[in-house]
């Protein structure tokens, strides 16, 4: 069967990869110098890490980005190794349930220590 | 066997074919094109320095100028009914590949670049003109696939890869199409149209030493001869002065458009003795004279003093890259020299056939039949290299086929519509149309106790030996004779291959039968022309005999017979050019 | 010399396989394409396509030692011995070293590779500056001749939904023609996950052009009009 494309898109999620790695670029350098000066032993010390707002915003802005650029990936995985479309719809759901779930968990775990 | 129907058929994907494909795809008519390549890989893809109109971009130019030096150029051998009509139509044939979407190099004023070629003068043989447009170096690439992707946008039917064997013509003579096989399968294919164009290109692979693409074999001759039909002025062929020594390809008569030069192992200018007027830029046929003059008398460079240097050092780099830089490529290639730094060794290389099937402006062939010596054949037309309208005489100026294919592809394609439109309906197919198709593939099954591979090896040198830029009737009668034992044993030959798929052995084959009839052809009309005229130099006979052989010839097959019909001094509307003595 | 050349012929049901010819050539000055026709000359049962022998006619592409290459420009003593010769890798093979081309072409034809301009023609040519010009320099070159698209991974892998780098090469020359008014058309033709963002910059194209183009950046150009017009 001849396949159908011309799906008008692909510029976007494109885009989406190049814009959401350099969010990871920019943020995870500061959360790296942020984590290595400080040196947290134990749960309290990490606790106070996280408590200005400035580093739950960007390690959230940050896992957000990281959840969208996976996204792409896998979903460009998926396009050129799963042909049926069920499985592939299926396993889009699927990374869609943990990659927004992680983002979800991440933010319920950073504002409810507080 | 399988057949197909279409209004017109067009044997032939290179520059001629596509161009009158494209004039018929625009109507209404079912046209298909049949290609033994795809169309991109036909021949008009090696031009290279251009295609000549007078459009007067660079410096004052006007058609009748184009005109007087073609019909100069062709020694006084051309119609000059046609030559007036092409040069007349050359500038709107051009904008017209414009408009196609041609990338042509350009002007500073945005217009097509133009550069001086051979033979060219402005006021009736004044100073140099420059009247070839280019695309680079790549012109004939460029239109080719230009016309190509034309072609896509009309969805014009294309058999590729489809080897055309016979044409087929009922008892009153007209042509009902074609008979051809698929190379892919090996399966025979009866095409029928009700008009049918031969653009098959040239034959140029019948000489050893050739800047011709493998695939110019001249199949679309060797049809015309097959079917009972003549061949026009096939003694003159011309040797493109500049091949790249040893190994044939091309060095585009544009690197001295610019401003390249010969020299020979004096390093001395040579060309301003022969020609102290034109000099590197006098007619192909004398260019390629002097040089192999040059080399005959021990004035050659190499150490076996076999060929001339052709420098373009003084061009600069980057002129050479932006004007030439597919020639550099290629010396560097094939000659292992970068003509930035040094010249390009160079000898005349068998290059364009300027005879071959009699036409009139419209494309239709014709010949001599009951009312006189250019009845058309109706139903069948040819245009390009493969045709002779004739626009080049005795000799081709640079430039002017590319011209040749776009204004009489235009011409033929519009003629047959109109014959379309006066002959609605398919004539009937006599019964055994296809016997003797079925026949010539038949015999290839057979063994044999010769190899046709080693034949055409033999023709090739053959005619090298005996139909080159020099001929003495001795030496081309010596030629026939062995050409003879070589269509005897071309009765012995058979195929080790017999098989159907892709036999491209088999193709080869069927390739050799027209080439032996293209060489029977140049050598009889060769033997019989006894003057020297533009390309056909006769060394027992050096001088111009306007008064016996100002005069098309004509070989038939049928006992190698030659017939003659006057050359058309009278153009269309302007005052007939004189024959008078050519000198550049 | 000795040559390593792969033989398929569907007519004798045989499976394809890799023949050992040994050659007496010169290889000096010579190119493969000289060999191949001279192995042919032995045993006339080998096929293959060629035409110009100049490489310009793009017929002759095969796969010589792992590379795309155009056998008549590919000089003898630039090889090493065994010399492999394949068809050209991702096409149906049909016999020897003939592939079916039409999964190529189709490619090609699906960038509708026609200049597109439904303004008035003028009396004589459209102007067009020497550097509007040079734009199409690098693209309109291109001989058809396959090195490319069946060096990429990304076509080998998508051959019916990736233009595949010549194709995409041909759209990029259209839309550079300060000539051609369909350039909202092409972009809108090339805007879809597959055809055109298949493409993963490994440059492999690059480096099998035997005309020395280069498709990725022609790619590149595409992309960022694509993004200009979308931001």
């Amino acid at each position: 069967m001849k396949s159908a494309t011309g799906a008008h898109t692909g510029t976007g999620t494109w885009l989406l990869q190049r814009a959401t790695a350099l969010v990871l670029a920019a943020a995870l350098p500061g959360l790296m110098i942020h984590f290595l000066t400080a040196r947290p032993v134990n749960f309290l010390a990490w606790q106070t890490l996280f408590a200005p707002l400035w580093v739950r915003v960007l390690g959230l802005l940050a896992m957000t980005a990281l959840a969208l650029h996976a996204w792409v990936g896998m979903r460009d995985i998926f396009m050129d190794y799963v042909r049926p479309t069920g499985l592939r719809l299926a396993l889009y759901l699927g990374v869609i349930i943990i990659l927004a779930g992680s983002v979800a968990w991440m933010a319920a775990v950073l504002w409810s220590a507080t | 066997m399988n057949a197909r129907r279409f209004d017109a058929l067009i044997i032939g994907g290179g520059g001629a074919g596509l161009r009158a494909a494209l004039q018929l795809a625009r109507s209404d008519y079912k046209v298909a094109v049949v290609s033994k390549v795809f169309p991109t890989r036909s021949h008009t893809v090696s031009a290279q320095g251009g295609i000549t109109a007078a459009l007067g971009n660079v410096d004052d130019d006007r058609w009748e100028w184009h005109m007087y030096d073609t019909v100069k150029g062709g020694d006084w051998l051309g119609d000059q009914d046609a030559i007036e009509f092409m040069c007349r139509e050359a500038a709107s044939a051009v904008y017209e590949l414009e408009h196609m979407g041609l990338p042509f190099s350009r002007l500073d004023n945005g217009k097509i670049y133009q550069r001086p070629f051979g033979g060219q003068s402005k006021n009736f043989g004044g100073a140099q003109a420059t009247r070839t447009c280019a695309a680079a170096d790549r012109t004939g690439h460029a239109l080719l696939h230009t016309l190509y992707q034309q072609n896509i946008a009309c969805r014009t039917q294309f058999f590729d890869e489809y080897f055309a064997l016979d044409v087929l013509r009922d008892a009153e003579g007209y042509c009902l199409g074609v008979t051809a096989m698929s190379i892919e399968t090996g399966e025979p294919l009866l095409i029928e149209a009700r008009a049918t164009l031969l653009a098959t290109g040239g034959a140029g692979r019948v000489f050893g030493n050739s800047s011709n693409a493998m695939i110019n074999t001249g199949d679309g001759l060797g049809m015309v001869l097959r079917a009972g039909l003549p061949l026009q002025d096939m003694e003159f062929w011309q040797f493109h002065p500049t091949g790249i020594a040893g190994v044939g390809c091309l060095i585009t008569e544009g690197v001295r458009g610019e401003g390249g030069c010969l020299l020979n192992k004096h390093g001395e200018r040579f060309m301003e003795r022969y020609a102290p007027h034109a000099k590197d830029l006098a007619g192909r046929d004398v260019v390629a004279r002097a040089i192999a003059l040059e080399i005959a008398e021990g004035r050659g460079c190499g150490p076996r003093g076999d060929y001339v240097d052709l420098k373009l050092d003084h061009l600069g780099e980057k002129r050479i890259a932006e004007k030439l830089p597919g020639i550099r490529d290629l010396s560097i290639r094939f000659a292992g020299v970068d003509p930035v730094e040094k010249p390009i060794p160079v000898a005349p290389t068998a290059h364009y056939m300027m005879g071959g099937i009699p036409t009139n402006l419209h494309g239709q062939v014709v010949a001599p039949a009951r009312f006189g010596p250019e009845e058309p054949v109706p139903g069948l037309y040819a245009v390009g290299e493969c045709a002779c309208v004739s626009v080049h005489g005795a000799n081709r100026l640079g430039g002017n086929s590319l011209l040749d294919l776009i204004v009489f592809g235009r011409a033929a394609g519009g003629h047959m519509l109109e014959y379309l439109r006066d002959n609605p309906y398919p004539r009937p197919l006599p019964e055994h149309a296809a016997e003797a198709s079925q026949a010539r593939l038949a015999r290839w099954d057979r063994p044999g106790s010769e190899r046709a591979a080693a034949i055409t090896d033999d023709l090739r040198r053959m005619m090298q030996t005996h139909a080159g830029v020099f001929r003495t009737d001795a030496v081309l009668r010596e030629g026939l004779d062995k050409l003879t034992q070589l269509d005897d044993r071309l009765a012995h030959a058979g195929l080790q291959d017999t098989s159907r798929v892709f036999n491209t052995a088999r193709i080869e084959a069927l390739e050799l039968e027209n080439l032996i009839g293209v060489a029977r052809a140049t050598l009889v009309s060769a033997i019989h022309r006894t003057e020297s005229r533009g390309a056909h130099t006769r060394e027992d006979f050096p001088a111009r005999d306007d008064e016996h052989w100002l005069r098309h010839t004509l070989y038939s097959r049928e006992g190698d017979q030659m017939d003659a019909k006057p050359v058309r001094l009278k153009p269309l509307t302007v005052e007939s050019i004189r024959p008078k003595e050519r000198v550049y | 010399m000795k040559f390593r050349i792969y033989r398929y012929h569907p007519e004798s049901g045989e499976r394809p396989h890799m023949q050992d010819v040994g050659l007496d050539i010169d290889p000096a000055g010579k190119m493969l394409l000289d060999a191949l026709l001279a192995i042919k000359a032995e045993d006339e049962t080998l096929s293959l396509r060629r035409s110009c022998r100049e490489g310009v006619c793009g017929s002759d592409a095969v796969n010589v030692n792992g590379k795309n290459r155009l056998a008549c420009i590919t000089p003898l003593t630039e090889l090493k011995e065994p010399i492999e010769v394949r068809p050209l890798p991702g096409l149906p093979v049909i016999r020897d070293l003939i592939v079916d081309m039409e999964p190529f072409y189709k490619q090609y034809r699906s960038i509708k590779p026609w200049l597109i301009n439904d303004e008035p023609e003028p009396e004589v040519e459209r102007l067009q500056s020497p550097e509007d010009r040079a734009r199409l320099d690098g693209a309109y070159e291109c001989i058809l001749c396959a090195c490319c698209t069946t060096a990429c991974p990304s076509y080998w892998w998508n051959p019916d939904t990736f233009v595949g780098p010549a194709g995409l090469l041909q759209a990029y020359r259209f839309i550079a023609d300060s000539r051609d008014e369909a350039t909202a058309a092409r972009l809108d033709n090339l805007e879809d996950p597959y055809r055109l963002y298949r493409c993963r910059g490994i440059m492999s194209c690059v480096d099998a052009c035997p005309k020395g183009l280069n498709p990725t950046e022609a790619i590149g150009r595409i992309k960022s009009l694509l993004v200009k017009r979308r931001v």
